[in-house]
This record gives structure tokens, C-alpha cells and sequence, in this order.
């Protein structure tokens, strides 16, 4: 570790000699070594999930969460830094504000998501500061149908159908990959969100952990919020048997 | 001394008695304007008078003022402040579009003239209909009156004509109309109102805007729908 940046790596200004910008790339470490979050668009709207790591038994059950309103109809999931993904909400609620009072409607999530990036990205251009370590998931449902969008620290933002951030993200992408999304309702989805986070949490690592889950979409009439306590306990129960069924048959197997 | 004072006062009365007050004041779209909804689009129309007190600046004017493609707003008031805030609300659609890629709402219109509207209450006077076409919502009309209120509503008068038509259109508003019916419910209100009302009159502009564009209609003094007269 360090040998790898040899002083290029002390500013988010400066490139190194093959063309890497080193502070950006430990902002995405950053984000690694978060619990994992996704969002999966379904054909009715976007279900979002995190994998919230409880450090502490003093916590209080629901503190530090990582499911934000940003406006009626959207909603983040982040993975990373906590401090600096509250950063990066505050900020998206003051551009969805903003829009709203100069143009009188809600903010198209497309156009939130430029706005934001490019904050992210100019964060990534001085010496001054440092790279949020922060991978945002943004999600909404409006009438032209579901949107879902990730933000790397980079200020990179790309659309999805299905999208993960954090610890076991490539495990949860694989996960997703093997579900028809496109097909599915959020109702449906919600559980196999549920069920992707219980598959993709590491229990020998990290022990404890707390499923947060929230949804956009017509169920909810275009207003992001989180899963009612009825649907999440059932969707939380679908994961921990499909959970317990795979171990036994890896038992079997052996 | 004295006497010099007496005589500058009494050329300055003369020389003001000698100006006539069309120079001096504002010019006004003293207006018939309105607009429906309909299935489909809108309906706008005015009349196309511009005084500058009992002066008949220009007889031929156009209130009818396209903001964007699917939008246009009609204008009352003083010339120069709606003029003026039409040119801004112009503007700031125009950076819209290219930075969202798609066409502003009309809703988001009608907010704009609003917020500037609204703003500069204390300093100017104009009175406008903002109506036109969008994806979302279809034909819509919105006034925004002098204070700088906004607000949707079905069919929108103004100007100081419209104060001879709130009991025409009342009574001739029916929902659900068409384009085909829309026009001459406009045309008959603008020839009342032009009729009785001093500062509106010479010809009536029309405009229907749908999807798929604008269709503008002209009707010169011997088209003007008719009422009592002909009895």
C-alpha cells in the first residue's frame, strides 16, 4: 500500500505518469468497504436495499440509516462514507428545491442526477478538497415510468436496470443479473431485494447487520418511501428461508 | 428676475399645452385577450390595439407571443414591461430545452412569467394568459393577472375588454369543446368586447396550438362576427 501512489496520490489535482488520478480511486476503496446497497428498476418502479452494518450493540435499532427521501419521488440509497452521503443529500434536496421554486414542478431525476455529478466530479478537480467516498443509487417514478441512476465518486453517473454499491457488489450484481427485472413488479421485487442482501451479507466478517428497504412506484403513487413494516417483515421472512434452504442443500451436498 | 421667472413659467405652460399626450404617455395594450382549453390544444386569441392614451399607436399589433414552439402567451398592459417579460421568459425556455433536451411544460412556463411577474409587482403592469401544448398535460391555459398570481383554469379573459365579456363568456363557455367550436367562441367574445370597449379594437388575431404546431387565423374589420348590428 505504500508503494502505490509514490506522491501522485496526495492531491485529486494531479495525474499520475500513466494517467490515473489517485485520490479518486481510494474514494471508491472507500466505498468497498461499506455494506452493500442496491436498486433494481422494476416495470412498476424502483425498490431500493441496504445492508446497513450495525458496528455496536449500543446503537439503537435504526440509527444511521441509508435510505433518504431527496423529494416526493425519489429516493438514494448510498454506500460509503456516512458523513459524506449526507453531504451529497442535502445537496440533491436543495437542487429538487430549487427546481421546484423556479420552475413549479418536480425535478426530473435525469436532470438531478446531472446536477449532482457534476458537484461530485468538481470534487474531483481541486487540491483543495478531497473526493466524496460515496456511491450514491438514485431512484424515482414519474409518469414517464421508473429511472435509476448510480453515481461513482468519479462524478461518473450511468442508467440502470439493476445497480449495487458497497462490500459485495459484484456478488449482488451477478444476483440481480439472474432475475428479469424488466418483468417484474416492485411488489415482487422487494423480496428478492430482501433476499439479495441476506445472500450477499458476509455473517463470518461482519456479524451484525440491518435489512433497510424502501421503494418508488404506482403502488406507492409516484412518492418514495420506505417498505411498510407488513411487507418488509414478510419480505425479510421470504429471505432468511430462501437463506436457510440453500444452506441445507450445500449441507446435502457435502 | 421676477419677471423672467413669470415668463420661463409661462413658456413651460405653453410648450406642455403644446405637446399632446400621446407623446408623453405609456404605451398600453389597453386588450381584449382569451384563451380555451380543448381536447387536444388551445384556443388564443386578441385583438390587436395599442394605445398611448386616446392615440392609436398601432392598429394591426400582434399579443399573441410565442415563447416556444407549444406556447405562446397573450399580452396585456403596458407594451414595454410585457414585451420585455415575454423576451426573458423567452429566454430562460430557451436555455431550458437545451439543458433538459425536451420541451419545458406549460405548467413550467406560466411559473416563469409568474416568478418574474410576481417579483417586480411594485414595478410594472402586465396582465397576461399563458396557454399552449404539452406532452403531458395537453392543451392548458394559465393567467397570470396583475399581482402575479398563477392559476389554471379551463378558459382565461383579460385585459381592459374583458370586463364587458365576463357575462358572454359565462354563459357561452360549454367543457368539452372543439377546436371547431373554440374558434368562434373566442372570436365572438373579441368583437363584443372590441365593440365596447375603447382601447380594443382593429382586427382579431387567432391561434390554435396542438401537437402538432400552430395554425394562425387573421380576421380583418369586415370579418368580424356581428351581432345587433345587423338588426
Amino acid at each position: 500500500m505504500s508503494s502505490i501512489g509514490t506522491g501522485y496520490d496526495l492531491s485529486a489535482s494531479q495525474f499520475s505518469p500513466d494517467g490515473r488520478v489517485f485520490q479518486v480511486e481510494y474514494a471508491q476503496k472507500a466505498v468497498e468497504n461499506s455494506g452493500t446497497a442496491i436498486g433494481i428498476r422494476g416495470k412498476d418502479g424502483v425498490v431500493f436495499g441496504v445492508e446497513k452494518l450495525v458496528t455496536s450493540k449500543l446503537y439503537e435499532v435504526g440509527a444511521n440509516k441509508r435510505l433518504f427521501n431527496i423529494d416526493r419521488h425519489i429516493g438514494a440509497a448510498t454506500a460509503g462514507l456516512l458523513a459524506d452521503s449526507r453531504h451529497l443529500v442535502e445537496i440533491s434536496r436543495e437542487e429538487a428545491s430549487n427546481y421546484r421554486s423556479t420552475y413549479g414542478a418536480s425535478i426530473p431525476l435525469k436532470y438531478l442526477v446531472d446536477r449532482v455529478s457534476m458537484y461530485v466530479h468538481a470534487h474531483t478537480l481541486y487540491s483543495s478538497v478531497r473526493p466524496f467516498g460515496v456511491g450514491m443509487i438514485l431512484g424515482a417514478h414519474s409518469a414517464e415510468g421508473p429511472e435509476l441512476y448510480l453515481i461513482d465518486p468519479s462524478g461518473v453517473a450511468w442508467g440502470y436496470h439493476g445497480c449495487a454499491a458497497g462490500k459485495a457488489k459484484q456478488n449482488a450484481k451477478t444476483e440481480i443479473e439472474k432475475l428479469k427485472v424488466k418483468d417484474m413488479t416492485i411488489k415482487e421485487l422487494v423480496k428478492e431485494v430482501a433476499k439479495i442482501i441476506y445472500v450477499v451479507h458476509d455473517e463470518v466478517k461482519d456479524k451484525a447487520f440491518e435489512l433497510e428497504l424502501s421503494w418508488v412506484g404506482e403502488i406507492t403513487g409516484g412518492k418514495h418511501e420506505l417498505v411498510p413494516k407488513d411487507i418488509f417483515v414478510e419480505a425479510e421472512k421470504y429471505a432468511k428461508e430462501a437463506l436457510e434452504e440453500s444452506d441445507e442443500s450445500d449441507e446435502e451436498e457435502l | 428676475m421676477a419677471t423672467s421667472m413669470i415668463s420661463k413659467n409661462r413658456e413651460q405652460a405653453f410648450m406642455s399645452n403644446l405637446t399632446p399626450d400621446w407623446l408623453k404617455t405609456e404605451l398600453t395594450t389597453g386588450t381584449t385577450i382569451a384563451a380555451v382549453e380543448f381536447d387536444g390544444g388551445v384556443v388564443i386569441g386578441a385583438d390587436s390595439r395599442t394605445t398611448s392614451g386616446a392615440y392609436i399607436a398601432n392598429r394591426v399589433t400582434d399579443k399573441l407571443t410565442k415563447i416556444t414552439d407549444k406556447i405562446y402567451c397573450c399580452r396585456s398592459g403596458s407594451a414595454a414591461d410585457t414585451q420585455a417579460v415575454a423576451d426573458v421568459v423567452k429566454y430562460q425556455l430557451n436555455f431550458y430545452q437545451m439543458e433538459m433536451g425536451e420541451e419545458p411544460l406549460v405548467q413550467t412556463a406560466a411559473h416563469t412569467f409568474k416568478e418574474l411577474c410576481y417579483d417586480h409587482r411594485d414595478n410594472i403592469s402586465a396582465g397576461i394568459i399563458v396557454a399552449g401544448w404539452d406532452k403531458k398535460e395537453g392543451g392548458q391555459v394559465f393567467a397570470v393577472p396583475l399581482g402575479g398570481m398563477v392559476i389554471r383554469q379551463p378558459f382565461a379573459i383579460g385585459g381592459s375588454g374583458s370586463t364587458y365579456l365576463y357575462g358572454y363568456v359565462d354563459s357561452q363557455f360549454k367543457k368539452n369543446m372543439t377546436k371547431e367550436e373554440c374558434l368562434p367562441f373566442v372570436a365572438n367574445a373579441l368583437s363584443l368586447a372590441m365593440n365596447r370597449d375603447g382601447s380594443s379594437g382593429g382586427i382579431i388575431r387567432l391561434a390554435a396550438i396542438t401537437k402538432d404546431g400552430v395554425e394562425r387565423v387573421n380576421l380583418t374589420g369586415n370579418q368580424l362576427p356581428k351581432f345587433y348590428e345587423d338588426h
